[in-house]
């Protein structure tokens, strides 16, 4: 691969890359000039794609870029306005679901469509009854459903119920539901959001055993490494449009990465060495149970100092998000926190997050959507919150100077870069990368300490990822101390100075980003620790 | 308290408990599949005096029975309309019906039968007859188990067994059938009906009409059964006990019979005591009437356990994209 490659010529080589792979195979989809638009806005524009069968074939954007758009139309929920689609060759028109089904459309949702106190077989076979009488479409289920895991590693219990399993279990039930269904055509949107990296990788083995038997795959997502380790194929859209289709073994990561954006990205984050000062933060032998008893900190201790980001990796769910909390004053805690030489209290008020802002510790919560923000308030609302108290944002003792905040709401939106730059849009009509922006721009302009960001990318753009880390970096230079919550391997690895994993309230180990990798780091995280570390145990 | 006593407060719940359990059976169709529905109330209501007048006017319980379902069949589609096409309030399209029922019966019967409200008693054939068992007198004389026979399951009119045959056919229907299956879903995520290609609005109309069925026999019942003519404000509650009920059954059909015959049994127990004396304890007569009620309230306020509602109940179901 030429390094001076540009997306331009990429592109205009996509036909011929797509035609030459596996030519001897017949297509699966053809799409044909397919447009829709939703009043003003066009969704889709003109877009053709040819998949073969037997593929696996990606298609990469950003949010709104028309990915989803393009799979309704597929599966029926929308009609496009102009455009053909041909399965097998066949002119087939989709009008619905059904038809989609028909026509061996399977689509596994980002948000599965489970029924949630039903069986896995009954879950299979809604919609798909061979009478009006259940039982002899649960026993032919039954059979089926053995047959499928034993050919592709998708076994599930056929009798559990949906909400006993995990979440990537929860997805193989979709996956069979669509096989239940004689699918040859598999849409997966944004399978591996929600899967761990363990379950991530099962799920590409059922993919790479579903191609195997001949099944044709499409996939969305917006994670460039999923692409480059999967895919046959792939589409790069962007507003609306397909920007270019080219096999996956002529391009890399970078180059679909400005195909994406539409301009040059940094996929690693672009910072000079860490110049670590004096110890900010300091927690000591921290503990916490939550309601029910069980205790979610097991005794964590860690610093942080000025100018320097430490990292926890770790699986979601073993006590990163406690962490965060009792720093940020939303949990009670017992052990020891000490920022800037002095002694925090842990419990009840004088521990409340009103009493840690003032305090200098800023916090980007984990789950933006439920404890950032209030979605259906204005953005100036929202950048308000928590510091609503500022004696700045008072009129006088009874009435608020809205006036002064939007105005330095507007301000910040636009240090931010959010798009689009309206402090009176509600935070729901924010893309998610715009809604983290809102946040940051809340918590960041507020010079901190200490911030504490959760997830910080999360279900956030290429484009958008880029500006965050660059904010984040910026106020480690700036000699703030940032303790950052992730479940992003790729994310920890780059933006750190330090690292440390956490597993089942402990942290297990420290380590350095350079001197460590992802295996280690993953093992960590499993809960082995082959030498020892003071802090653990 | 004697044997045969018991026997006979225990006949009197099953009188009682009827149309609660009718209500009841059409208040699950509906919750089951999403909607809400606190219009079983107005539902009865309207049944009753649909019934009650075309049974008195006709003198054929049968056709009262119908004209009963039509009408509550009718308020269904209203319900229906408001909340499933209309994606509206489904509480408040409940409410509507109640007070709609209220005073459009009381409206209508007087207009009709200028007897303030009222219609007029029902000569013998139009209202349904207690029906006797085969051998019921030779069996009743058998001790112990001859006066269950006699009068506990014999003497009731065809809407008793009737709504007793629902129980289980409502079970079957439920979870033995492909329509039944659907149902539930409907009920848990629409979103998962929707793209298996089922349509969820026909789903939601059959299970909100199958309701108007059920409370149609359960009005009728009241006025062609259970008393002789329909009187204003019959239905005494008897539609919001239906809901606490259902909610006591959790949403289950066996159960909803176990707790219908329980509020039929306080009910037949306050009818046939004015005032109770357990030992030392007197129960003066207002409680005594106050206690179906009273369950009602300690039931509904979750002292029974947790009851976990059908997880769409309530909403509206739009398409996601």
């Amino acid at each position: 691969m030429s390094n001076d490659t540009t997306p331009g010529r990429q592109a205009t080589a996509a036909p011929d890359a797509s035609d030459s792979l596996s030519a001897d195979a017949p297509l699966a989809i053809e799409l044909r000039g397919i447009s829709k638009a939703f009043g003003p806005v066009q969704a889709n524009k003109d877009i053709s794609i040819r998949v073969r069968r037997g593929t696996i074939h990606g298609i990469i954007g950003e949010n709104g870029a028309g990915k989803s758009t393009l799979m309704s139309i597929l599966y029926g929920f929308y009609k496009a306005d102009a455009g053909e689609i041909l399965i097998g060759g066949k002119p087939t028109q989709i009008p619905d679901s059904q038809a989609a089904i028909r026509a061996g459309i399977g689509m596994v949702f980002q948000h599965f469509k489970l029924v949630q106190n039903f069986t896995v077989l009954e879950n299979v076979i809604l919609g798909a009854e061979d009478g009006a009488l259940l039982r002899p479409s649960l026993a032919k289920a039954r059979k089926e459903l053995l047959h499928l895991a034993r050919e592709y590693e998708l076994n599930v219990d056929p009798d559990e119920v949906i909400e006993n399993l995990s979440v990537g279990h929860q997805q193989r039930v979709e996956i069979l539901k669509a096989l239940y269904r004689q699918a040859d055509i598999l849409i997966l949107d944004e399978p591996t959001g929600v899967l761990t990296p363990a379950e991530a990788d099962h799920l590409f083995r059922i993919l790479a055993n579903l191609r195997r038997e001949g099944k044709t795959i499409i996939l969305i997502t917006h994670k460039l490494r999923e692409v480059m380790e999967i895919t046959d194929t792939v589409s790069v859209m962007r507003r609306g449009e397909m920007t270019a289709t080219v096999r996956t073994a002529d391009t890399n990561p970078q180059a679909l990465a400005e195909l994406m954006v539409g301009r040059k990205v940094l996929l690693r984050v672009d910072k000079k060495p860490a110049r670590p000062g004096r110890t900010v933060v300091e927690v000591e032998d921290l503990h916490v149970r939550d309601r029910f008893g069980v205790e979610r900190l097991k005794g964590v201790s860690l610093q942080v100092r000025a100018g320097e980001i430490l990292s926890i990796a770790g699986v979601a769910g073993n006590g990163q998000s406690e962490l965060l909390e009792v720093l940020g004053g939303i949990r009670d805690a017992t052990g020891r926190i000490v920022l800037n030489g002095r002694e925090l209290p842990l419990v009840g008020r004088p521990a409340d997050a009103r009493s840690r802002r003032e305090a200098g510790i800023a916090h980007v919560s984990e789950d933006r959507q439920h404890t950032g923000l209030i979605m259906d308030f204005a953005a100036w609302e929202n950048i308000a919150f928590g510091y609503h108290h500022d004696p700045a944002y008072q009129r006088n003792a009874l009435l608020m100077d809205n006036a002064a905040i939007l105005r330095e709401a507007q301000a910040k939106m636009e240090r931010f870069d959010v798009r689009p730059p309206d402090a009176k849009l509600a935070a729901k009509n924010f893309s998610g990368g715009n809604q983290q922006k809102i946040v940051l721009a809340r918590e960041i302009e507020r010079n901190p300490d200490l911030l504490l960001v959760g997830q910080p990318t999360r279900g956030v753009d290429i484009g958008a990822i880029e500006f965050i880390h660059q904010q984040i970096v910026a106020l480690r230079d700036a000699g703030k101390a940032i303790l950052l919550v992730s479940v992003e391997l790729d994310e920890i690895m780059s933006l750190s100075d330090r690292i440390a994993v956490m597993f089942d309230g402990r942290i297990m180990g420290e380590r350095l980003p350079d001197q460590t990798d992802e295996r280690e780091l993953g093992l960590l995280m499993a809960g082995v620790t082959g030498k020892p570390d003071g802090e653990a145990a | 308290m004697d044997y045969a006593t018991i026997i006979e407060i225990l006949d009197s719940s099953v009188r009682l408990g009827t149309p609660l359990l009718l209500a009841c059976l059409a208040g699950l169709f509906s919750e089951r599949a999403g909607i809400f529905d606190i219009g079983l109330e107005g539902k009865m209501l309207a049944a009753a005096m649909m019934s009650g007048a075309v049974a008195y006017v006709t003198n054929d319980a049968w056709l009262g029975l119908l004209a009963g379902i039509g009408a509550a069949m009718l308020f269904s589609l209203i319900h229906g309309l408001a909340s499933i096409t209309f994606r509206g309030n489904q509480l408040i399209s409940g409410v509507a019906l109640n007070f709609l029922a209220s005073g459009m019966t009381v409206l209508l019967a007087q207009s009709w039968f200028q007897q303030g409200g009222a219609t007029p008693s029902l000569r013998p054939g139009g209202r349904f007859e207690p029906i006797t068992l085969p051998f019921a007198k030779e069996i009743g004389a058998i001790p112990g188990v001859g006066p269950v026979y006699q009068h506990l399951l014999s003497g009731h009119t065809i809407l008793v067994y009737i709504a007793f045959l629902c129980v289980p056919a409502t079970w079957w229907v439920l979870y033995k059938t492909r329509f039944g299956l659907r149902l539930r879903a409907v009920g848990e995520n629409p979103a998962a009906v929707d793209v298996a290609g089922v349509s969820v609005i026909r789903l939601r109309y059959s299970a909100v009409l199958i309701a108007g069925l059920l409370t149609g026999a359960a009005g009728a019942y009241l006025s062609t059964s259970l008393a002789s003519g329909f009187g204003r404000e019959m239905t005494a509650g008897r539609g919001y006990i239906a809901l606490a009920a259902l909610i006591f059954a959790k949403w289950r059909p066996w159960y909803a019979l176990g707790s219908t015959m329980l509020f039929g049994f306080f009910a037949a127990l306050s009818y046939r005591y004015q005032t109770l004396d357990i030992g030392p304890l007197h129960i003066p007569n207002q409680v005594m009437e106050a206690l179906p009620y009273i369950l009602t309230v300690i039931i509904l306020a979750g002292f029974v356990g947790k009851a976990i509602p059908p997880r769409a109940g309530g909403e509206p179901y739009v398409k996601e994209r």
